[in-house]
């Protein structure tokens, strides 16, 4: 045991914090530390730069434009990405629809669709959660009945984000309203500009327009576009959380909040601040070392992850959250400055990242459940 | 990087696990609280006495990961015999002592013929590594020192003891024969002892608080993981109870309320686990002392926390069974609650972190 990276790892971390220094733009990686709005140019521009540079899909397969690096490779870029301060990759078409296309997919799919993913010419969403259905997943509604060569959709998807960004959703939808609920669920790729539907906002509590309510009124979508069987869209879903909760943990980014907190703070000697900094700082080292605890499980035994892979997702949110926090307690509590009306607002809108994704309680529940056997 | 034990590690720890469950067994560790000569003898036979020494010594140059396996499957089986005491006086010995001071003693310590302590908390000093009142004195080629070394685990059983000092020129450290103190067992059942050294002969050793220092951390290390192993055995135990124990004609595993929280004590443990790797890794491998002491406390920090928390839920989980001396899980919570502030509560390690 050595938790030393070796000097080729070293080598590598290094090449890549050079090359991501050098090339993310100025302005982006400004309006990213002062917790600006970023719009889809923002958001597609470092995916671009990322993409021409073949690291947009580390994971990927080759053929399709992964790199082909180690577990601990790809983890060291994760971590180098988050820290650099770019923009976040967003996760849906690159590490959601992509990873379910080419377990999934059919060959005309993947042809049609991964290339767009990874040059960033499709934006995707998720459609998920419904109105009436959110931890309860499996009791979603939104019909797809299918009539000869094409699904006629109906329903309402909620907490949809950056829909109002997206040419593209991936939706669970219902096929069938028999007996058994999961097996009659099957997994849709729609186009946003079909006829029918209809995005609209969610304002949240801090203010932002990042979620939308998605309505699809007799929305005509191909059959083609169905991934996997009709039916098998539990499946699918299934396959995805697994695959999504290995990057849950956020430990480069969290490690530069911790650094913006740490100098933000400097002024403040109270010792029961220092202590509740100092904890969370210690809480970040462990659940990094954790996280590449599972790293070095899975490059043993070249397996997936278990389901006990939720705890990062546990730990990392409420890290987050706590960083958040800790700047709030930290900060002049009559500053008025943009900075921090943007620190206020961040520990508002952070508060999300517990519930989505499968709400902490419900990640409680997976471990229970299929690790501990309760 | 990797976390992988060797294969050295992985069948020293394996034997030993396999040993202490034939022999070590919950109801055969009551009967051996004051000290067991055969189970000293076998640790020697396993070579986990010689492993942290020297090869020049008889030893097999081990360091804190090469330990850990061994402090875990400790942990799991509370084990009570006064290892640790051993190797840290023993390493002060290996880092300060002249060669004829470790020829003399250390192959008798891989050989599991000589057992050690070191004397070094004094009252009121509580955490303060470099609060030492007890003095030596120059008397002729000898020294004597003065004072009273206070709960100094495993001193009841010692051949020899390491003991801390102030000199003129500041703490020094010293070596005696064992001293005759009144042995009592700790809230955990580990033996130890105040000591009172009035004009005690002892030789000179050449460190001072730097080696207590390195000392002391390399035993937070292994304490670490010992804590782990005995967390573990908490988990698991408390697990089998929620699987078997049925109220309202159910088991109570399946209330949501009681397995929300013993999945967080698993997620309690593995912060642990990954923190006792680091600080070991840390005490073998850092090219300096902050990043050493940077490792070492937030390690006992994370692990403090950790075992407060998996030790009270354990107990509680249980219900009234829990707090029964008949179910090893309150055993566990002795030694939790001693391995949470030995060398440092967490409080005490905070504030060191945050100076580093």
């Amino acid at each position: 045991m050595d938790l030393n990276y070796s000097a080729e790892e070293l080598a590598f971390r290094d090449e890549v914090r050079g090359w991501l220094a050098a090339n993310l733009p100025r302005e982006l990686k400004e309006k990213v530390e002062r917790y600006e709005h970023l719009s889809r140019e923002d958001l597609l521009r470092w995916h671009r730069i990322l993409a021409d540079k073949g690291w947009v899909a580390p994971a990927w397969p080759k053929e399709w434009g992964g790199t082909g690096w180690n577990v601990v490779q790809r983890y060291l870029f994760e971590e180098e990405l988050g820290y650099a301060g770019g923009p976040p990759l967003i996760p849906f078409g690159l590490s959601m629809c992509a990873p379910v296309l080419l377990q999934f997919g059919t060959d005309a799919q993947k042809k049609k669709f991964l290339p767009r993913i990874f040059r960033g010419e499709d934006f995707w969403c998720q459609g998920y959660s419904e109105p009436g259905s959110g931890s309860d997943l499996a009791s979603l509604k939104t019909k797809a009945a299918r009539q000869g060569d094409h699904y006629v959709v109906n329903g309402q998807k909620i907490w949809t984000t950056l829909a109002h960004y997206a040419d593209w959703i991936f939706c669970l939808v219902r096929t069938d309203s028999g007996e058994k609920r999961q097996e009659g669920i099957s997994f849709l790729l729609i186009d946003m500009k079909t006829p029918g539907i209809t995005v609209r906002p969610l304002i949240l509590m801090d203010g932002a327009h990042e979620v939308n309510e998605v309505f699809f009124d007799d929305v005509k979508v191909p059959a083609e576009n169905r991934v996997h069987d009709e039916g098998k869209g539990w499946t699918v879903a299934k396959y995805l959380l697994g695959y999504e909760r290995m990057n849950t943990g956020r430990i480069g980014a969290s490690k530069r909040e911790l650094e913006k907190v740490k100098e933000f703070s400097r002024n403040v000697s109270d010792l029961r601040f220092r202590d509740r900094l100092a904890r969370l700082e210690v809480e970040l080292m462990a659940l990094e070392i954790t996280n590449l605890r599972f790293l070095d499980r899975m490059r043993r035994t070249g397996q997936p992850p278990g389901a006990d892979v939720s705890m990062l997702k546990i730990k990392g949110t409420e890290i987050q959250q706590g960083l958040t926090e800790l700047a709030l307690d930290a900060m002049d509590p009559t500053a008025s400055d943009e900075f921090s009306v943007a620190l206020r607002k961040r520990y508002l809108s952070m508060r999300k990242t517990t519930i989505y994704a499968g709400s902490n309680e419900i990640q409680r529940n997976i471990i229970s459940k299929m690790t501990l056997g309760l | 990087m990797n976390f992988d034990y060797n294969e050295e590690q992985q069948l020293l720890a394996d034997s030993l696990r396999r040993y202490l469950q034939a022999q070590y067994s919950f109801e055969q560790r009551k009967k051996v609280l004051d000290g067991s000569p055969e189970v000293w003898a076998k640790f020697a036979e396993m070579g986990l006495l010689a492993l942290p020494l020297s090869p020049d010594y008889g030893g097999f140059g081990g360091g804190a990961v090469d330990l850990m396996g061994v402090m875990e499957a400790f942990g799991e089986a509370l084990v009570v015999e006064p290892y640790l005491a051993t190797v840290m006086a023993s390493r002060l010995v290996a880092r300060a002592g002249s060669a004829a001071q470790k020829s003399a003693l250390l192959p008798q310590v891989a050989e599991g013929r000589l057992k050690m302590a070191f004397a070094h908390a004094e009252a009121g000093a509580r955490y303060d590594l470099a609060k030492v009142k007890c003095s030596a004195k120059k008397s002729g080629d000898q020294w004597l020192i003065e004072g009273e070394k206070k709960a100094v685990q495993g001193a009841p059983v010692a051949d020899k003891l390491v003991v801390s000092a102030r000199t003129p020129q500041g703490i020094a450290l010293f070596l005696t024969d064992a001293v005759k103190a009144t042995p009592r067992h700790g809230l955990d059942g580990f033996l130890e002892a105040d000591v009172v050294f009035s004009g005690v002969k002892a030789e000179a050793l050449s460190g001072g608080l730097p080696e207590v220092e390195e000392a002391v951390d390399f035993a937070t290390a292994l304490i670490c993981a010992e804590a782990v192993g005995a967390m573990k055995f908490s988990c698991d135990t408390t697990l089998e109870y929620l699987k078997t124990r049925k109220q309202f004609g159910v088991p109570i595993g399946t209330f949501q309320a009681l397995q929300h929280r013993i999945v967080d004590l698993y997620i309690a443990c593995e912060q642990a686990k990954s923190m006792s790797c680091l600080a070991c890794s840390r005490m073998d491998f850092s090219e300096n002392a902050r990043d050493r002491a940077r490792a070492i406390s937030a390690a006992k920090i994370r692990i403090a926390d950790a075992a407060r928390q998996v030790s009270q839920e354990a107990v509680q989980l249980h219900g009234g069974m829990g707090m029964s001396e008949e179910l090893k899980v309150s055993h566990a919570f002795r030694r939790l609650t001693v391995l949470a502030r030995q060398f440092g509560d967490a409080d005490h390690h905070l504030a060191r972190f945050a100076s580093l």
